[in-house]
This record gives structure tokens, C-alpha cells and sequence, in this order.
């Protein structure tokens, strides 16, 4: 399914905070989302999803307006990992899994072969099978990520916008995340932090900066010397290989 | 991999539990109904029951029968849905609230209810006892509106809501406390601090009967909204990105409560604990998903209701000890053996 975001403005009061951006992601695409702290990516991917309602421009998923798509129906198709979720309550890793089929489920059905079948594949999928049992409460920082990615698979959604999934994940876990994102037949849309996993793994990256669009483009036509001097304010090598759009980025202490 | 630890299987323990609980359930009303100024035996109150449902024409003492039937009975069975109805509110507002503090009364309501009972038992605004559970209902309504104003319909945050609830219920208590001493005697002050306390005496067929409704329509509103209210386990965002029509759900929730609590405490008082501690005593037994909580809570609620008034009236035959105080002190000794075997193991 295709994302398609035109001119959208978002601010509280008389802050802007995401101002005209537009973008288009192709179907079964993975789009990387980077950009300093506080430079709008999670305020963007909200609006993205459909959780905050632009002040104005419009988004469209697979060719229909969001703004006019039932929440319920919206989030059979659509599924968000947020930068931290919290709870209080005890709840099971499984419990918190099973969560991820509230759209499918009406009020009163069943459990139903699907269902069962989706959660199993989001758990092996982020290996947390083995702690299925486990209090969520009890678990470490990055299993917590894993248990809310594996939520949002179990979602079984076309489109998944994943807020920084990579925050407290160990390297292994790291890579392999973003790599079953970016070979799961789903359109995602990444923020990230970490520029080197994202010119490894995404297909183009966007660029904000105070709230707009500053680039949008491959790897290695957006992660430039001069872009990160400008917008991360690093001073920064990038080594390309000829014929490979994935640079690598070392970054000089002084 | 084993069937057994598969939480869908749990339907199985929920049955069992749902019916032992409606077994002893039974039982209690029995008791409930047998004991009093004077005891009837069992056997008097089930053919009592039987005899006014036209089922049976056994040959009972009149006043006896009239005893069970029209005081004792309905008294117990108002007391099964009040704790009912606690119960199922303080675990919505759990969820919503998202605090293991939040009560049926965090959001005013009692606080508000007192100051319509006052402005009737003191100011003589109206007359009867209709017009006491009126005021208080109509107060309880009023606390609960300002509340929502105050939060923008609750939609600016869990304590941004449970601060607005504790400044509403500051200015009730107040203006209570002011009317009660600017024009109240002595015996008025302590008639409304006893009511508040809550009662079950006085209660008749009538009041059952409209608390059967409201409970009844409540919970099965609950039961429809419960896929919902798991999906508020991380906060009304994540909820919305799971496809629950947020604001719908919340409103209609905190309506139901608020409709629920302010029949309740217009009929018995405010009483206190059962609508804290229940929802924590079935969560430990059934788990945390409102699918099974909810109904759990409202055999747990009305149980716990239902020995506490059986409490209270055996505890002091001369006096009658308000029932709030017998649910804290039935409550909190049961609670404290929860607390400690789900203490978090370290
Ligand atoms: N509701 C709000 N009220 C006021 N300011 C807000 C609000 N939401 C976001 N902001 C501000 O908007 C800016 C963008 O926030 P956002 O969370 O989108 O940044 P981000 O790019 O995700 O940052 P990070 O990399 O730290 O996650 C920040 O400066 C933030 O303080
Ligand atoms: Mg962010």
C-alpha cells in the first residue's frame, strides 16, 4: 500500500512543529525517517498514521484519505510502534501481543484461528517466544521493544510506522529487526537514529530539520558531508562504493 | 508447549469461578436474609421466597414472611448490586485512569452527592426520602459535570482528569461542611455524616428495582466496550492506533460510571473500598483483561457487599455501624493476604 502525504502543517498554539511537508512512499517500500531531536519525526508519523489530525494537507494510505477511514478500519491496515509505551497494569508478554488483534475482533467474537496463528509469528518473529509467559513489567528495556513490535505484526497491518523500533536494542537485535521491516511485504516508515542502519537497510531517507523536509532521496543521495554538517552539526566522512547507493558514515570526534 | 498455560484456556477458571462465587453468592443472600433484630430459621426463609413468588402456599407466620420479603431480601439483594456496581466502576476507571488508585469516588461524585443530601436534610430544599436521593443524585451529577469541564471532557490526560476530580471533590466537601455548620444542629450534622457512611436500612423493592436496571444495563455496556478498555493498557494514543474510537469510548464509559456510582450512592451513601480493593482482588484471581474482570468484579463486589452487611449487623445488635466501616474492616485484613502473595517476588 502507498503512502502519499501532501503539505501537511502541524503545530500547538502558534509553534509549528511539522511545517508543509509532502512525501510518497511506494508500496512495499521502507522509507527512513531521520532528523535531530525534536526536529518533528514522531509529531510526522503520527500524523502519518492518522493519531493527530493535521492543522492542514491531507494523507492519503493506498488512495483513500485517512482523515475519512473509521479508526477501526484504518488500524486493520495500519500499525504503530511508538518511541516508549508504558503500563502500570501486569500483563503478560502474550497478553500484550494479543492486544495487536483488537482491530480484527469484534466486542464478543472468539479467539480464532488467525488470530492464534498471527500472535505466534509475531513472537517467533521478534524471538520472544520463549518468554511468552513472562510479566511484561519484568522484562528488559529492549525485550519490552521487541514485545511492542511483535504487537504491531500481529496486527498483520500492510502499512507500519515504527518509531525509533532500534532504542535499546542490542546490535544483533538491531540488524535483525531491521531487516525482517525491510523484507516483510509491507510498506514502513522508519524513524531512525542510528544513520548507518539507515542507509543499510532503507530504500530512500527523508530528512527533517525544524520541522520541514530538508531531503528525501537514497542513502547515498541524502546522507551527505554537507547534510550533516548542516542539519546534525557533525563533522563526518562518508565512504561510498562506487555501484553501492549504501554509504557508511564515520563520524571525527573533533 | 502446553494447552494449559494458553490464557485462552482460562475461560474454563472463569467459569468455575464465576459459578462458585453465584453459589456462594446464594448462600449469603440466605444468610443475609435469615439474621436480624430477630433470626429466621433457613428453612422459613426459602418457603417465605417461595410463598410470595407464588410457588409454594406453605403456612408461614405472616410477619415473618413480610420481614423476609419486603425488609431483609430486597435489602440484601439492593447490597449484591450496590458492591456490584462499585466494583465494575472502580475497575473502569482503573483502566481509563490508568492509576491503582482510582475509585468509583475519585472523580467527585460521592463528594458531590453529600452536598445535594445536605442541602436536603439541612435546608429543607424538597421533602421526603425521594427527594434526599434526588439531591444527592443531582449533586453527584454535578460534581461529575464540573469535573469533565475541567478536564475538557477528560481528554487532556489520566491526571490531569484525577486532578480535576480531587479539586471538585475539595469544593463539595467544603460547601458540605460549610452548610452543615453554618446551619446545621448537632443531630443533623451527624445524620449526614451517617448517611454518608452508608446504609442499607430503608431500602425496598423499588430502589432493587432500579438498581437492577442500571447495573444491568451498565455492565453489559462494560462487557461490549471490554476489547476497548484492554487496548487503554498503554495509554489513549496506543489505544487509538489500535483502532478504538477513543473519545466515543471514554465518554461513554465515564458517563456509565458516573450514572452508576450516583444511583448507588443516592440510594446507600458513599460507600467506601469495595469499588478500590475488588477490582484488585479479581484481577489477582482472573487476570488483568476486562473481558473477564468485569463480570468477575460484580460477583466479587456483590459477595463482599452482601457479607459485609451481614457483617455489620451482627457485629453490633443494638447499634447499627455504617456499612462503609465494615467494608474497611472486613476488607483490608482479605486484602492485605492479596497484597502479600502477589507481592512482586525480588
Ligand atoms: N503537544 C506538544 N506541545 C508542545 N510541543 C510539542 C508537542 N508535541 C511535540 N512538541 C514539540 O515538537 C517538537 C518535535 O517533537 P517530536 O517528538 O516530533 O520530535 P522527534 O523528532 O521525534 O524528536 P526525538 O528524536 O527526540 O524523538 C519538539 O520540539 C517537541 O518539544
Ligand atoms: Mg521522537
Amino acid at each position: 500500500m502507498s503512502v502519499v502525504a501532501q503539505n501537511l502543517h502541524w503545530g500547538v498554539r502558534r509553534k509549528t512543529i511539522v511545517s508543509d511537508v509532502s512525501l510518497t512512499v511506494a508500496p512495499g517500500e521502507t522509507l527512513g525517517l531521520i532528523g535531530p531531536n525534536g526536529s518533528g519525526k514522531s509529531s510526522l508519523l503520527r500524523l502519518l498514521a492518522g493519531l493527530r489530525k493535521p492543522l492542514s494537507g491531507r494523507v492519503d494510505i493506498n488512495g483513500r484519505d485517512i482523515a475519512r477511514v473509521p479508526r477501526r478500519a484504518l488500524s486493520q491496515q495500519v500499525a504503530f510502534v511508538q518511541q516508549n509505551a508504558a503500563t502500570d497494569t501486569n500483563v503478560s508478554v502474550r497478553d500484550v501481543v494479543r492486544l495487536g488483534r483488537t482491530p480484527h475482533r469484534s466486542a464478543l467474537s472468539g479467539w480464532s484461528e488467525a488470530d492464534e496463528a498471527a500472535v505466534v509469528a509475531a513472537l517467533d518473529c521478534v524471538d520472544m517466544t520463549a518468554r511468552r509467559a513472562q510479566a511484561w513489567q519484568t522484562l528488559s528495556g529492549g525485550e519490552r521493544q521487541r514485545v511492542h513490535i511483535a504487537r504491531a505484526l500481529a496486527q498483520t497491518p500492510q502499512v507500519m510506522f515504527l518509531d525509533e523500533p532500534t532504542n535499546h536494542l542490542d546490535i544483533h537485535h538491531q540488524i535483525e529487526i531491521l531487516r525482517m521491516v525491510r523484507d516483510l511485504d509491507l510498506t514502513s516508515i522508519v524513524a531512525l537514529h542510528d544513520l548507518n542502519l539507515a542507509a543499510m537497510f532503507c530504500n530512500r531517507i527523508v530528512v527533517l530539520d525544524a520541522g520541514s523536509l530538508r531531503a528525501c532521496g537514497t542513502p547515498d543521495a541524502v546522507l551527505t558531508k554537507d547534510m550533516l554538517r548542516d542539519v546534525f552539526r557533525v563533522a563526518a566522512d562518508v565512504s561510498t562504493r562506487p555501484g553501492d547507493a549504501r554509504p557508511h558514515i564515520r563520524f571525527r570526534a573533533a | 508447549m502446553t494447552v494449559a498455560d494458553e490464557p485462552e484456556s482460562g475461560a474454563g477458571r472463569l467459569a468455575l469461578f464465576l459459578g462458585l462465587s453465584l453459589i456462594v453468592m446464594v448462600f449469603a443472600v440466605a444468610v443475609a436474609t435469615a439474621i436480624g433484630d430477630y433470626n429466621i430459621g433457613l428453612k422459613t426463609v426459602f418457603l417465605s421466597i417461595t410463598n410470595e413468588l407464588g410457588l409454594t402456599g406453605a403456612d408461614i407466620a405472616p410477619i415473618e414472611q413480610s420481614v423476609v420479603w419486603n425488609l431483609r431480601l430486597s435489602r440484601a439483594l439492593v447490597a449484591a448490586l450496590a458492591g456490584a456496581g462499585l466494583a465494575i466502576c472502580g475497575a473502569i476507571l482503573q483502566a481509563l485512569l490508568r492509576n491503582a488508585l482510582a475509585e468509583p469516588f475519585v472523580l467527585g461524585v460521592s463528594a458531590g452527592a453529600s452536598t445535594g443530601a445536605v442541602c436536603v436534610i439541612v435546608l429543607g430544599v424538597g421533602a421526603g426520602g425521594l427527594s434526599l436521593s434526588l439531591g444527592a443524585f443531582a449533586g453527584a451529577f454535578a460534581a461529575f459535570a464540573l469535573v469533565a469541564l475541567l478536564s475538557n471532557g477528560a481528554t487532556s490526560g489520566p491526571n490531569h482528569t484525577i486532578l480535576a476530580g480531587v479539586a471538585a471533590s475539595q469544593l463539595f466537601n467544603a460547601l458540605t461542611s460549610y452548610i452543615v455548620t453554618t446551619s446545621g444542629n448537632a443531630q443533623q450534622a451527624r445524620d449526614v455524616m451517617f448517611w454518608l457512611l452508608g446504609s442499607f436500612g430503608g431500602v425496598r423493592w423499588p430502589d432493587f428495582q432500579l438498581l437492577l436496571i442500571v447495573v444491568c444495563l451498565s455492565l453489559t455496556i462494560c462487557i461490549l466496550m471490554a476489547r476497548s478498555l484492554d487496548a487503554f493498557t498503554f495509554g489513549d494514543e496506543d489505544a487509538a492506533s489500535l483502532g478504538v474510537p477513543v473519545g466515543r469510548i471514554r465518554l461513554m464509559l465515564f458517563a456509565v460510571t458516573a450514572l452508576m456510582t450516583a444511583t448507588i450512592v443516592s440510594m446507600v451513601g458513599a460507600i467506601g473500598f469495595v469499588g478500590l480493593v475488588v477490582p484488585h482482588a479479581a484481577r489477582y484471581v482472573v487476570g488483568p483483561m476486562h473481558l473477564r474482570l468485569m463480570p468477575a468484579c460484580a460477583v466479587v463486589g456483590a459477595v463482599f457487599m452482601v457479607v459485609a452487611d451481614i457483617v455489620s449487623r451482627v457485629i453490633a445488635t443494638q447499634q447499627t455501624v455504617p456499612i462503609g466501616v465494615v467494608t474497611a474492616l472486613v476488607g483490608v485484613p482479605f486484602f492485605a493476604i492479596i497484597l502479600y502473595r502477589a507481592r512482586p517476588q525480588v
